[in-house]
């Protein structure tokens, strides 16, 4: 086990540096406007070689790479160029962040336990009433795109249920319909992923010979079936996770939420690249520290899966 | 018993051992295709969305040709005070209404579907044929697996949302943009579906037996292999599309989707947005999002009747 997440970590830490750096030089590639602010019109050619220079954008892109990594060791993304000036980058950002975790937790709680009781729900009552109902649930969440049927969850629910339509922190009845929205996305995937490994696993062999010798229908759930979905959990976490961080961009902009996913949104419309560059390396290494705990997880609650066999195995 | 008794011995004969007739009892009359098309026929809902569909398309299609058709891109405005005809409720001249700088809703919202099924179908058959080309030389190929597994495992980290946004935000925005952006992130998953389907059905033992038997690569392929695969390759595809739709709303709302100047649902749906807090302008969000909703959904549950009825193992 612990020989398994080490070396599941040594991958993360390789991917992490190859995505960083592909990130980083990707960036280079942007036109040079986003480096120069508000001042950008009134700037002669000479003056704008000197900012690139003094930014070291003009050196050769393994030089930037070195003093990009040598400046990430203590901790300096930068300065912001456009969305507030001359401010260190990190200080931007870093007010933002509690908002962004704790929006995050709460919609992977919440999808978590909702979309298991889904679907459990729609094993149970397979082929009747309910089923066809969340049926029609997932097939809606699924097909419909989360850019659209927010904007109605937005315009309708904050109406029926008499909630905020925008976010405010000091008013506790505002954080809900962002987090419900967060968690709408997550409750069908888990509620599929639960039904259908609960309409497969019903019909094994050792369901059956525990029926056989006469357990009962829950003690048949409680020690069995539930007991191994464990492992479809943990194999659909990192799925929800990168799911939950593409609906928080669009979540925290729609309802100005003061975290990091409306601010990518923010400096992305007024093309600060700076900005843009810390924000994009935050929200790979959270996709990146997802996967790895997921994948951790999964080898905790599955014996069976060992590093060897973990991808690509023959 | 005693009817039993009653039966006369000459109504029995012995029958003939035929070997003749012993080989013919395994043969049927099984088309793959036939009982893929029965199969779907059965499912009604399905047949009733591929036909409203396949109507909703072509009308798509041909809408610029139909007669009293007014330009999308077209600023009307009222002869009578030379003013635009902004924010217009739907009426006799304008089915669907006008929008806030006074343009025909009705023909924008048509032409904004052509836009976005263009990317779509040119995002879906990209990573149609990047997916099986990758898919089929990774499943094969097993010197290749590692180094592909590897690389999938590095890109599978970072989250699409935000490499799509990544490569909108550098390449200046555009219909050639936003082809490039998907095509760059959509082809990878189903490269790895595909590659698992050949690692998972190449060694089976029928596949055994039949190169066993000497029967050519080819005919393995064909008979054996593809039809597996057709259900996967539909099923991805027709989500796919929808897909795509998607992002491109959501790329357009963050700013780095198409110009504003050429229509698309993406941009329709984003115009909608940006009055829906009037009750009166709803109308310019409603009707964009049902068309949507349409097509996404419609292509979802046929995308999923499909490779139903397509998977060999339901055809008996």
């Amino acid at each position: 086990m612990l020989k398994y997440a080490l070396k599941r970590l040594s991958q993360s830490i390789v991917t992490l540096f190859l995505v960083v750096t592909l990130v980083f030089l990707l960036m280079r590639l942007l036109p040079v406007e986003g480096y120069f602010g508000a001042r950008s019109d009134k700037l002669t050619e000479a003056q704008r070689v000197a900012i690139l220079d003094k930014m070291g954008l003009l050196d050769p892109w393994y030089v930037q790479v070195g003093s990009f990594y040598k400046n990430l060791a203590k901790g300096d993304l930068g300065t912001s160029t456009i969305y507030r000036m001359d401010v260190p980058v990190t200080e931007v950002i870093a007010p933002r962040i509690p908002y962004s975790v704790y929006f995050g937790l709460v919609a992977t709680a919440v999808s978590l336990l909702l979309g298991l009781a889904m679907g459990v729900h729609m094993a149970r009552f397979k082929g009747r009433f309910w089923d066809k109902t969340w049926t029609g649930y997932v097939v809606f969440i699924n097909a419909v795109p989360l850019a659209v049927y927010l904007l109605f969850v937005q315009l309708y629910a904050s109406d029926l249920l008499r909630l905020p339509i925008l976010f405010d922190k000091h008013d506790p009845k505002s954080w809900i319909l962002p987090a419900a929205s967060m968690s709408l996305g997550g409750i069908a995937g888990y509620a599929m992923w639960m039904r259908r490994y609960m309409v497969d696993e019903l019909n094994k062999d050792y369901i059956k010979l525990a029926r056989a010798k006469g357990m009962s229908s829950s003690a048949i759930m409680l020690k069995h079936v539930m007991r191994n979905a464990y492992v479809p959990m943990a194999q659909y976490l990192p799925a929800a996770i990168l799911a939950t961080i593409s609906g928080s961009i669009y979540i925290e902009s729609l309802y100005s939420i003061p975290g990091m996913g409306g601010l990518l949104v923010d400096v992305i419309q007024r093309q600060d690249n700076p900005m843009v560059q810390a924000l994009v390396l935050i929200f790979s290494s959270v996709g990146i520290v997802g996967l790895f705990l997921g994948d951790v997880l999964m080898a905790m609650v599955d014996p069976r899966i060992k590093y060897e066999k973990c991808e690509g195995a023959r | 018993m005693q009817e039993m008794e009653n039966l006369s011995a000459d109504l029995f004969t012995f029958a003939e051992f035929d070997a003749e007739s012993g080989e013919r009892t395994g043969y049927s009359d099984y088309s793959y295709w036939k009982c893929t098309v029965r199969v779907f026929l059965k499912n009604w809902v399905a047949v009733a969305l591929l036909v409203l569909l396949a109507a909703l398309l072509l009308f798509t299609f041909i809408q610029p040709f139909l007669p009293a058709q007014k330009s999308p891109t077209e600023i009307y405005n009222d002869p009578a005070t030379g003013m635009q005809i902004r924010n217009l409720a739907p009426c006799k001249a304008f089915w669907f209404g006008t929008n806030s700088i006074g343009q025909d809703l009705w023909s924008r919202i048509w032409s904004g579907t052509r836009t976005s099924l263009l990317i779509a179908f040119t995002v879906g058959v990209f990573e149609i044929f990047m997916g099986i080309a990758f898919g089929a030389a990774w499943g094969y190929i097993r010197r290749l697996d590692r180094f592909m597994t590897e690389l999938y495992n590095v890109l599978r980290n970072v989250p699409t949302v935000i490499l799509l946004m990544l490569l909108a935000y550098i390449l200046r925005p555009g219909f050639k943009t936003m082809v490039i952006a998907m095509c760059t992130t959509g082809w990878l998953g189903m490269a790895l579906f595909i590659r698992n389907q050949i690692v998972i059905i190449r060694d089976r033992e029928y596949n055994l037996a039949s190169r066993c038997l000497g029967t050519p690569t080819r005919r393995i392929i064909m008979k054996n292999l593809l039809p597996y695969l057709v259900s996967v390759i539909m099923l991805q595809t027709a989500l796919s599309i929808p897909g795509t739709i998607g992002w491109e709303v959501f790329l357009t709302y963050i700013g780095i989707g198409l110009p504003v100047s050429i229509p698309s649902l993406g941009n329709l749906v984003n115009e909608g947005r940006m009055i829906m807090m009037s009750p009166d302008l709803r109308y310019q969000l409603i009707f964009p999002t049902l068309v949507l909703s349409f097509i996404t959904i419609s292509l979802y549950m046929l995308g999923n009747a499909f490779s139903d009825a397509s998977d060999p193992r339901n055809h008996v």
